[in-house]
């Protein structure tokens, strides 16, 4: 075992973690720990752009921005964070263009903007030209540049190391903590998986930025290794996870692939059509059509599909249009996607449509955390010393629908600020906070417990089950009834979790090892996910509840906070806020309390959400 | 060792119902684990998987991985050709696991996989990348300007933007570096991802660095032992003409026109 001791460590490497970096090692001796070499991490994989009111090429402002944001989380979002994301989005795109990226420009050699769901001119007059872009591969020269400047500044990396377990100065899971009382991050456990060595690191600030969950899937467009880890981790140290019924579905994955293509496809003028080639969109949202928010445009694709005007053999996707767009605009503005399509599916979208189905592609809930990074152990302490950003967190600017393009916006926006309130928050630490005993007792025996299993069924088989009931039961349309099936399969999933074992017990690059950690994680999240979309009785942006079609602001304007317990241990898991959802799920050994947080509103009233 | 794989139920239906055939294909893979009874030697091993008609190398290694083998060991991520984690090589050419389809490299024989070239194996498929990425980072891969910050962002014409388009798509997944003969035989060579990641940055109008970098590429190990056999652009699964912006620096560094 080796121990380490750094200023602020951050765990991850995707756009958060590194935008979070090039702040803290400026001010802070820093570590950044990722599963994944940076480049590896999917920020890369996003598309079409990042919003910001730069008004480059049309009258725009940010608080049109912080409206379209707002609606577009139908009310969910709090108010003060989506106003700070849409006023710093500006300095987020300038820094980015400052630090290399190479923008798509205006004749006037200007950063150029285009059209993106959701994003309006004037409160939701029509679509207007907001997201900065870089052909539709805006997330890959993010990540590209931001790699580039960490190389320039000199970060220190870990590669490919796992982070295992968060550490704290208290047991979260049962200890009664008072409201005000201090609980501190002392540290994180990783990983070698070069040499399957375990490695304390000892930090005065950690940042967690290790993405989404979206393998808790069969469809999803999210890479194979985003499994949920940092908010697994978070949530069996005791803290909450906030919003976790509330997953987005891209409309326009690959069919049968799930691969994403981009929103951007939309907005350079691309049409969705059902297998009587009707531009269905026009019905479901007159106004912008098919730049509608996701969940809207997601819900139209899979009604169309279900009422049986779906396109192919099995009438089971429909179709992205792009055959109306000159071959010279699509292979400037979209030549990555229009690839897949080539590669993937062997259609020409020059001359034919591609077929597209919803893909379980964003984590709208995650660690909560306020404006600067810091994370909540409830509805309104913090856990000094930890600090979140990026698909991982909930701040919450998406609410319960994140708009196309303000991922990209988030990790920059709230990577910056949880960076920067780290390294100023360590610097205010004399000496670290006191590891617990044994720091990697815990990691060392999950570890071995695993590689030691006697010959039992595979993480494959069970891992797939998992995903194929979600995809099932908790997918673009609920029931109470759909959900409960779900939690009875991860019920019984949990169970076989337990008898799952690896065929490779070596020390050096044992992936196999991992994807069993992994998997446990996964099953977490779905688990948490599925509570939390059963006790929300309503349906409310990505969340829609077939049995609950309505809105209900009387009973759900507020944030879901999930806690994990030990059965024994007290229900109430935050005292300090009444409307509480007062739900408990008990599981074998431990329980799920829901409670909630309120949400924070300004300056928007909750309307009726049309397009 | 040679495995079959069983139909699953739900392939079978999918098979009785036409719409996706399936067909039986065998993996020559290049095994390596020096904690395995092998010890340092590099062995071959068949596995024989039921695949699908859209089915790419990857989906068969984590059949493979998943349902025979769990030792086997590769690195993936993405599994659609962005992210860079699996570039091997499979049937002599340099490719990513995840864009290559099966039946794009004749499944009727058996498909070789094996480690990507020129770098320290670790296991199975797995090669030590730090050697790449050191030869990366030390042409410095970042904008380098000098005076104040503009207050807004810094003008560049569509045309400028257009020059260093090409190279601005690299993933950094080695395939073209571990296609090339002369980094095959000398790991000192910055090889051709380190020299296309220069030429994104030499040809940005944006950009003062580079003199610097033109010096750096000057060296013995640099530019010039580029004996442009295309290799470098056959395997880029970026469609980068990787050996055409090679040649671009070689001229700018006669030239110094850039």
């Amino acid at each position: 075992m080796q121990t380490h001791q750094y200023d602020v460590v951050i765990v991850g490497a995707g756009g958060a973690g590194m935008r979070a970096a090039l702040e803290a090692s400026k001010e802070a001796r820093t570590a950044v720990i990722s599963k994944l070499y940076p480049t590896r991490s999917h920020t890369g994989a996003a598309q079409g752009g990042m919003c910001a009111a730069l008004a480059n090429v049309e009258e725009d402002n940010w608080e049109w921005h912080t409206f379209d944001t707002i609606k577009g989380g139908d009310y969910l979002v709090d108010q003060d964070a989506a106003e700070i994301m849409a006023k710093e989005a500006i300095d987020a795109v300038l820094d980015l263009e400052r630090m290399g990226l190479p923008f798509n420009r205006t004749p006037e050699g200007k950063i150029d903007q285009r059209r993106f769901g959701g994003h309006t001119r004037n409160h939701g007059e029509a679509a207007v030209r907001r997201a900065c872009y870089a052909a539709d591969r805006t997330g890959h020269m993010i990540l590209q540049t931001l790699y580039q400047n960490c190389v320039k500044q000199d970060v220190e990396f870990f590669n490919e190391f796992y982070v295992l377990d968060l550490l704290t100065d208290h047991d979260l899971t049962t200890e009664q903590i008072a409201d005000g009382e201090e609980v501190n991050a002392t540290g994180v456990v990783a990983y070698d998986l070069a040499t399957g060595e375990i490695h304390v690191f000892q930090a005065k600030a950690i940042i967690f930025a290790t993405g989404g969950a979206g393998k808790i899937f069969k469809t999803t467009s999210n890479a194979h290794t985003l499994t949920g880890d940092g908010m697994a981790l978070a949530y069996r140290r005791g803290l909450p996870l906030e919003d976790m019924e509330f997953f987005q579905f891209h409309p326009t994955g690959l069919a049968g692939l799930g691969i994403l293509l981009s929103e951007a496809a939309r907005g350079e003028g691309g049409i969705l059509r059902n297998s009587e080639g009707e531009r269905f969109m026009e019905r479901y949202a007159p106004t912008i059509k098919d730049l509608a928010p996701r969940d809207i445009v997601a819900r139209s694709m899979a009604n169309e599909v279900r009422e049986g005007r779906g396109a192919g053999p099995d009438k089971d996707y429909v179709l992205l249009d792009l055959t109306h767009l000159e071959p010279a605009h699509i292979d400037a503005k979209l030549p990555d996607i229009t690839e897949f399509a080539r590669t993937y599916l062997g259609i020409e979208p020059y001359t034919e449509p591609v077929p597209v189905y919803p893909t379980a592609h964003y984590a709208m809930g995650g660690v909560p955390t306020n404006v600067d990074g810091e994370v909540l152990r409830d509805s309104r302490n913090v856990v000094r010393g930890l600090y979140a950003a990026g698909e991982v967190a909930c701040v919450s600017v998406h609410g319960s629908n994140r708009l196309g393009t303000n991922s990209l916006l988030d990790i920059n926006v709230f990577g910056k600020r949880a960076g920067r309130s780290a390294a100023a928050y360590a610097k205010t630490v004399g000496r670290h906070k006191e590891l617990p005993e044994k720091p990697a007792a815990r990691v060392v025996e999950q570890l071995e417990e695993m590689r030691n299993r006697p010959d039992g069924e595979r993480v494959a088989d069970v891992r797939r089950a998992l995903q194929e009931t979600m995809d099932a039961n908790a997918q673009v349309f609920r029931t109470a009834e759909s959900l409960n099936q779900a939690l009875a399969d991860i019920r019984g999933l949990q169970k076989r979790y337990r008898n799952v074992s690896v065929q490779d017990k070596g020390r050096l690059f044992n992936t196999d090892l991992l994807e069993a950690i992994e998997l446990g994680f996964l099953l977490d999240i779905a688990e948490v996910t599925v509570v939390t979309a059963l006790n929300r009785k309503e349906s409310r942006g990505g969340h829609y509840r077939e049995d609950h079609p309505q809105r209900d602001d009387a009973n759900y304007m507020l944030h879901t906070m999930a806690y994990r317990r030990p059965t024994s241990a007290p229900d109430v898991a935050d005292g300090t806020v009444k409307g509480y959802f007062d739900h408990v799920e008990e599981f074998d050994g431990y329980k799920v309390v829901l409670g909630s947080k309120p949400v924070t509103q300004t300056r928007y009233e909750p309307m009726e959400r049309k397009y | 060792m040679t495995a079959v794989l069983e139909n699953h139920a739900t392939e079978s239906t999918e098979t009785e119902a036409g719409a996706v055939p399936s067909f039986e294909v065998t993996l020559r893979i290049r095994r390596y684990n020096p904690e395995s009874a092998h010890g340092d030697q590099a062995v071959w091993e068949e596995f024989t998987v039921t695949a699908h008609g859209t089915d790419r190398v990857l989906d068969a290694l984590h059949k493979i991985k998943w349902e025979l083998d769990g030792s086997l060991t590769f690195r993936r991520s993405c599994a659609h050709g962005i992210c860079g984690s699996d570039a091997m090589r499979i049937n002599g050419r340099n490719r990513l696991a995840c864009k290559t389809l099966l039946k794009d490299v004749n499944p009727d024989k058996p498909i070789t996989v094996e480690p990507i070239k020129g770098l320290p194996v670790v296991k199975d498929l797995v090669v030590d990348m730090e050697p790449f990425f050191a030869s990366y980072r030390e042409i410095m891969p970042f904008l380098i300007t000098s005076g104040n910050e503009p207050s807004r962002e810094r003008i560049q014409s569509p045309e400028d933007r257009a020059r260093f388009d090409d190279t601005t798509k690299c993933i950094l997944c080695a395939a073209c570096t571990s296609s090339c003969p002369v980094f095959w035989t000398d790991g000192q060579y910055f090889g051709p991802a380190a020299i296309v990641n220069a030429h994104r940055f030499i040809f940005d109008s944006r950009d003062e660095g580079a003199v610097q970098r033109l010096e750096i590429l000057n060296d013995k190990e640099g530019v010039w032992r580029c004996r442009t056999t295309f290799n470098c652009t056959e395997a880029c699964p970026r469609g980068i003409e990787v050996t055409k912006a090679i040649q671009e620096v070689k001229r700018a560094m006669i030239t110094r026109a850039f």
